[in-house]
């Protein structure tokens, strides 16, 4: 900038912008290629409010939307109630999962690392499992009877185990210094609390496995308007976070000796990491279940749309397109017109495993 | 800005153990504007002494110094605006292009967002253009040969602008055009920029050629002093000793004690008595001062040349030295 100094205000900006085309060029980023994500997800959102057992006409939605009433109460209520809390979820979630799976890939150095490798589901899973398993302990009609309440409480038994096994991972973050070394105690960790969730099934009464297995199913759906405002709490501040870690992230696609010589604090950024991943994935486990292959998969779809890896693009792309996935994988669940609804995870993994196989191919192939 | 250390030991901390100390008491000097060669046989340490100045690993005892001030204190920063390091990582990031992996480099001087001025591309160009590496801006990294990469590893650092540039063997996998085209880049960078290198390497030939001063690493310590004062003390020889490595001081070069053949005498000067010893040499035999049993010469007259093999009083003409050699050997077994 000094050697600009005195020049006319309009020549400096016409030097920068001419450099920022340099720059755009030579580094092969397409911050335009963002826009048909964010279409596509203006698109998803509208059919997500739409579709379902009752179909809705978009004017009508619209109108609600915007604060009208539509032409039936019962349409108002559905969507105020039920589609746009449900909606507002999708796309929460599949922001977090998606962004989490990018900072876990990009500190591993491992196109497979996600924040379920670290333990954060099966510490969630642990949670529920002990809740399950104490009702059954204390009195068979405990969660049966409950309803709504039970359901809170396992919720809050999730999230409790969630971050309980994320300050774990922290804890020894801290202290481990190689990556490789973390990804494997999460693994273990991982097996060890998934040992103690089956024993803990085990013995428990078969309408309480029900229950498990129904949270471990994933979904959208059952997060209510009260308790949105938290999920989207902990989704923003873990965005937010990862927003201001782009420039350590981008350091670190060099590998941490590089990224520490290249002036990055390492134990704080790693600290930060893992921070950011807590957030985003501890609330979403907690409110939809252990959803996969959203983290795993959907860093590789915005990589291969925007063509880079540069984490500035690269973060805001993840964001759209983990929306838009969780949106699409949503819809596919509920197969419009039809009454059946179809557990998220089998959605997901129908969609993720394929994209998770690809990756695999196609790094043996470079390698090759 | 100058790197030293005072008492300096570096190595290993292991746990219920004593420390693995690889080398102690160091008290090293890295002064502006030069080129040093780090040299020294496998596993000596060299990787851990350069990791240890550049603040990637903590030192068993004593300091590193910045100018005046304590690595290890420094804030990451400040350190990487100071000091670049080329490490023997490869990383090949993928989607990344050339332009984009030196830009890294500006990083320590750049916003929380990373953002580059018009003064940041031009650093950049620069570097790119230093390293000859223009042409490297608009490919993939991960779609480069490691010399290609080797380049922009070292743009990268230079872009880094600072001012000691610690370098970990960044010859190996080069083949020897790029080799030599690396250290002289380097002695170039030390000339012009008052930049301070210090460079690992297995290249002793080069970094005889290019090298202000060689920082010689043995089980003993570190032996510092300028290529030619070192080669003639002997210290050049003795740290090598060990591999088996004979160093000539005649010729300036090392080569693998295997002399144990019969002597041999060539005679003369000349470019084809120069390539005669080399081929004597390579098979084994030992080069004698003064004529003896056995003679070997290059001949030229009307017809052409020949090599002319004398061992005692019998004399035969071969038209390539490989034909001499091989009678040479049939005649001595």
């Amino acid at each position: 900038m000094s050697q600009l100094a005195g020049k006319p205000a309009a020549a400096k900006a016409a030097e920068l912008s001419r450099q920022r085309l340099i720059e755009r060029e030579t580094s092969g980023a397409k911050p335009y290629l963002l826009m048909p994500l964010l279409a596509l997800l203006a698109v998803l959102l509208l059919l997500s409010l739409a579709l379902g057992s009752a179909s809705i006409p978009l004017e009508q939605i619209i109108t609600v939307l915007l604060g009208g009433q539509a032409d039936h109460q019962s349409w108002t209520n559905i969507i105020l109630k039920f589609r746009l809390p449900k909606t507002a979820t999708a796309a929460l979630a599949g922001m977090a999962l998606g962004v989490s799976g990018l900072l876990m890939q990009t500190y591993f150095r491992n196109p497979l690392a996600e924040p379920f490798v670290l333990g954060v589901s099966s510490g969630a899973s642990l949670g529920v499992a002990l809740v399950v398993l104490s009702s059954g302990a204390v009195g068979g009609a405990l969660l049966a009877g409950l309803g709504l309440a039970g359901d809170l409480l396992l919720t809050a038994a999730a999230g409790a185990g969630a971050a309980l096994s994320m300050s774990l991972v922290l804890l020894v973050a801290v202290r481990v210094r190689s990556g490789v070394t973390l990804l494997v105690l999460g693994l273990m960790f991982g097996y060890l609390v998934g040992a103690l969730v089956s024993l803990l099934l085990y013995f428990a009464l078969p309408e309480r496995i029900q229950a498990y297995i129904n949270w471990t199913f994933g979904s959208f759906s059952g997060v209510t308007a009260a308790q949105l405002p938290i999920l989207a709490l902990f989704v923003i501040s873990g965005l937010l976070l990862s927003a201001a870690l782009v420039k350590p992230l981008n350091a670190l696609l060099l590998g941490e000796d590089y990224a520490r010589s290249l002036g990055i604090h390492l134990r704080w950024t790693r600290f930060a990491i893992i921070l950011a991943t807590a957030l985003l994935v501890s609330a979403v486990t907690a409110f939809c279940g252990p959803i996969a292959f959203l983290g795993i998969a959907v860093p590789h779809l915005a990589r291969g749309w925007l063509g880079v890896s540069d984490h500035r693009l690269l973060l805001p792309g993840v964001c759209l397109a983990g929306a838009c996935v969780a949106l699409c994988a949503a819809l596919i669940a509920e197969l419009p017109g039809n009454n059946l609804v179809l557990p998220l995870n089998v959605v997901t993994a129908l969609l993720g495993a394929p994209v998770v196989m690809l990756v695999v191919l196609r790094q043996l192939r470079g390698r090759a | 800005m100058m790197l030293s250390t005072r008492s300096l030991s570096i190595g290993y901390r292991r746990r219920g153990r004593p420390d693995a100390v690889l080398a102690e008491a160091l008290d090293l000097r890295l002064q502006p504007g030069e080129l040093v060669g780090l040299l020294g046989p496998n596993g000596i340490g060299k990787s851990t002494l350069l990791r240890s100045l550049g603040a990637m690993q903590r030192p068993l005892a004593g300091r590193v110094l910045l100018g005046e001030r304590d690595v290890a204190r420094l804030k990451p920063q400040e350190r990487a605006r100071r000091l670049s390091m080329v490490t023997t990582a490869a990383p090949r990031p993928r989607l990344m292009s050339g332009y984009a992996l030196v830009t890294l480099g500006r990083h320590p001087h750049t916003d929380w967002l990373g953002r580059l001025s018009a003064e940041d591309h031009k650093i950049i160009a620069w570097a790119l253009q230093a390293v000859k590496g223009a042409e490297l801006a608009r490919q993939p990294v991960a779609e480069l040969s490691d010399g290609q990469r080797q380049k922009l590893m070292i743009a990268r650092a230079l872009a880094q602008q600072s001012d000691i540039m610690l370098l970990d063997e960044p010859t190996a996998f080069l083949d020897l055009p790029r080799r030599i085209e690396t250290m002289a880049l380097l002695k170039q960078l030390a000339d012009e920029t008052g930049l301070a290198i210090l460079v690992s390497t297995h290249d002793l030939d080069l970094a005889l050629r290019n090298c202000d001063r060689l920082w010689l690493m043995s089980r003993a310590g570190i032996k510092a002093g300028a290529p030619e004062d070192l080669a003639l003390d002997g210290s050049l020889g003795a740290t090598f000793h060990a591999e088996g490595i004979h160093f000539d001081q005649r010729r300036g070069s090392f080569t693998l004690d295997q002399s144990a053949g019969p002597g041999v005498y060539v005679a003369g000067d000349g470019e084809p008595a120069i390539w005669l010893r080399r081929a004597l040499t390579r098979a084994g035999y030992a080069l004698t001062d003064r004529s003896g049993r056995i003679e070997l010469s290059h001949q030229q007259n009307g017809r052409g040349s020949s090599w002319q093999l004398r061992i005692k009083d019998r004399i035969s003409q071969h038209a390539t030295i490989e034909a001499a050699l091989n009678e040479l050997e049939r005649r001595t077994k």
